[in-house]
């Protein structure tokens, strides 16, 4: 095994906490169950990456295992990279081609090591059908950097694909070119939605963050809910605003829907417009051109606090609609011009 | 334009009603239930609204203490007092009405600026009580001010009117603000 190869494996065992180190080692299936069972868990880790180094270069493992190993590390670890989504498109009238695993992973390498002779390139199945692909980017003359690589989940017969790309701006184009002739697409852009939220972005795009889950109470009606969760009041605590208070649930309730809401972190706005007042002569009012300004959101999980603003009292209902539309839209990105 | 009227109604016996008015249902459910916890020799009710006016209910006892609630960390809160006041008929400013500022202790977080609140205080003529509702002993010792305020304001303290505890409360204010 080359040394390059084995301190990247090194590198990689030592990424992975002590508890997850079973799970990820039986998913990489590299070592036969009874191998794993004879070597010492109990040690302190860079020991016992040392120790699984050498069981390694024993079975000679290759760059692409490792490579392997470490996909299977960033499947565990999905949310803790940034996810910025594709739409590839078709020509209107192509026929519509049915779908060859190996054809595509054989094209994707290709056409990768044809731009850049030195990559990686990497493929894993995963689950609903999904390819992840780790690509370590290199150049003409050096060799790929195994520590900064780009991971691409694509679901096939989807024109969408996930990709978590890496500090190397450069590469985003190459890429795109990669995957589109890959899976023979016209083209390839960028969408406005970005998130570490893997699976949210998934139900988002695929447009499934709307089912409601079999055991939930939507057929009772509003009032009867909300009669249930005072159980215990004090008849001495009467509510005035009961009607507007059903009024604001039911409201939240058609704009939000009854199911969790998918989960982003953050939505941003970039405004270009001319400054409105209603005070008839200030100096901003009088500017020709558009004032630039950006207004962003953040949240551990921005839709649900969104969803919770009118019921807390903290915003009237119904919200604006552009921070409604967000999971209709598909975005989390936007550009307000004047019309 | 509907506006609450302090005496349409007969007092009810050894009865006591507040009215909190506020946009956070939170802070307003919590501050009432400490206020029904106190040990209070009068039938304390409290009713709790988001905003004036009131639907009409003709069973609703005489309201004896408006206290707005403003939550300095949210203007939309500061903007709803402000649109409830003109809803409110002027004896209620005889000392049954009072200002209740939430959220001071978090500077950083307050959108709504102390001196918005003051001179809000000042032109209505009426007491201005600060206090972090979301801390659990502030909010308590607050409760038990506002039931002793309450039951003066409902005539049940003998020789104390709400107008006399107005006038104990103005005078304790420091003359900077009347320069306002």
């Amino acid at each position: 095994m080359e040394e390059t190869v084995a301190e990247f494996l090194r590198r990689t065992i030592l990424k992975i906490p002590m508890y997850e180190m079973m799970t990820i080692l039986k998913a990489w299936d590299f070592f036969p169950e009874e191998q794993l069972q004879t070597v010492n868990f109990q040690q302190r880790k860079e020991q016992l990456a040392l120790d699984l180094v050498l069981l390694c270069e024993k079975k000679s493992a290759s760059l692409n295992d490792v490579a392997l190993l470490d996909i299977i590390y960033t499947q565990a670890r999905r949310n803790h990279k940034v996810w910025d989504v594709f739409q590839m498109s078709e020509e209107p009238d192509d026929d519509v081609n049915l779908f060859d695993m190996e054809q595509f992973k054989s094209s994707f390498k290709e056409t990768l090591q044809r731009a850049l002779r030195n990559v990686t390139v990497s493929f894993r199945n995963a689950e609903e059908n999904a390819i992840w692909i780790r690509v370590a980017w290199g150049t003409q003359c050096s060799k790929p950097n195994q520590y900064k690589p780009t991971y691409v989940v694509y679901y096939p017969q989807t024109p969408y694909a996930f990709a978590s790309l890496s500090t190397l701006k450069s590469t985003v184009p190459l890429l795109g070119q990669a995957l589109k002739m890959a899976s023979n697409h016209h083209q390839i852009m960028k969408m406005d939605l970005r998130s570490r939220h893997l699976d949210s972005l998934k139900a988002i795009v695929f447009k499934q963050y709307n089912q409601v889950f079999e055991n939930h109470n939507s057929t009772k009606p509003l009032q009867e809910r909300n009669l249930g969760q005072n159980r215990n009041v004090d008849p001495r605590l009467i509510h005035e605003n009961t009607v507007e208070k059903e009024r604001i649930q039911r409201i939240t309730e058609e704009t939000f829907g009854d199911y969790p809401q998918p989960q982003l972190e953050f939505a941003q706005y970039k405004l270009e417009t001319k400054f409105k007042s209603d005070i008839n002569r200030s100096i901003l009012a009088e500017r020709e051109e558009p004032l630039r300004c950006l207004v962003k959101f953040s949240s551990p999980h921005l839709l649900e606090a969104l969803k919770s603003l009118a019921p807390a009292g903290i915003a009237d209902a119904p919200l604006s609609p552009l921070l409604t539309c967000i999971p209709s839209k598909r975005k989390n990105y936007f550009k307000i011009r004047d019309k | 334009m509907s506006v609450l009227m302090p005496m349409d109604k007969l007092p009810g016996l050894n009865k006591a009603t507040i009215l909190l008015v506020g946009t956070e249902d939170a802070l307003l459910q919590q501050l009432a239930d400490a206020m029904l916890q106190e040990d209070c020799a009068s039938e304390l009710q409290v009713h709790l609204a988001k905003s004036l006016p009131l639907p009409s209910n003709g069973s609703r006892p005489r309201i004896d203490l408006i206290v707005f609630v403003i939550n300095l960390h949210s203007k939309y809160s500061f903007q709803n007092v402000e649109e409830c006041l003109c809803h409110v008929d002027s004896r209620f400013f005889l000392g049954k009405l009072c200002f209740l500022a939430s959220g001071a202790g978090r500077e950083s977080h307050c959108s709504v600026h102390q001196s918005m609140v003051v001179k809000l205080a000042h032109t209505y003529r009426s007491p201005l009580l600060f206090c972090d509702l979301e801390v659990e002993s502030f909010r308590a010792s607050m409760a038990q001010r506002l039931v002793r305020m309450l039951q003066i304001c409902a005539g049940h303290v003998p020789g104390v009117s709400a107008l006399n505890l107005l006038s104990l409360l103005r005078s304790s204010e420091s003359p900077s603000l009347e320069e306002l």
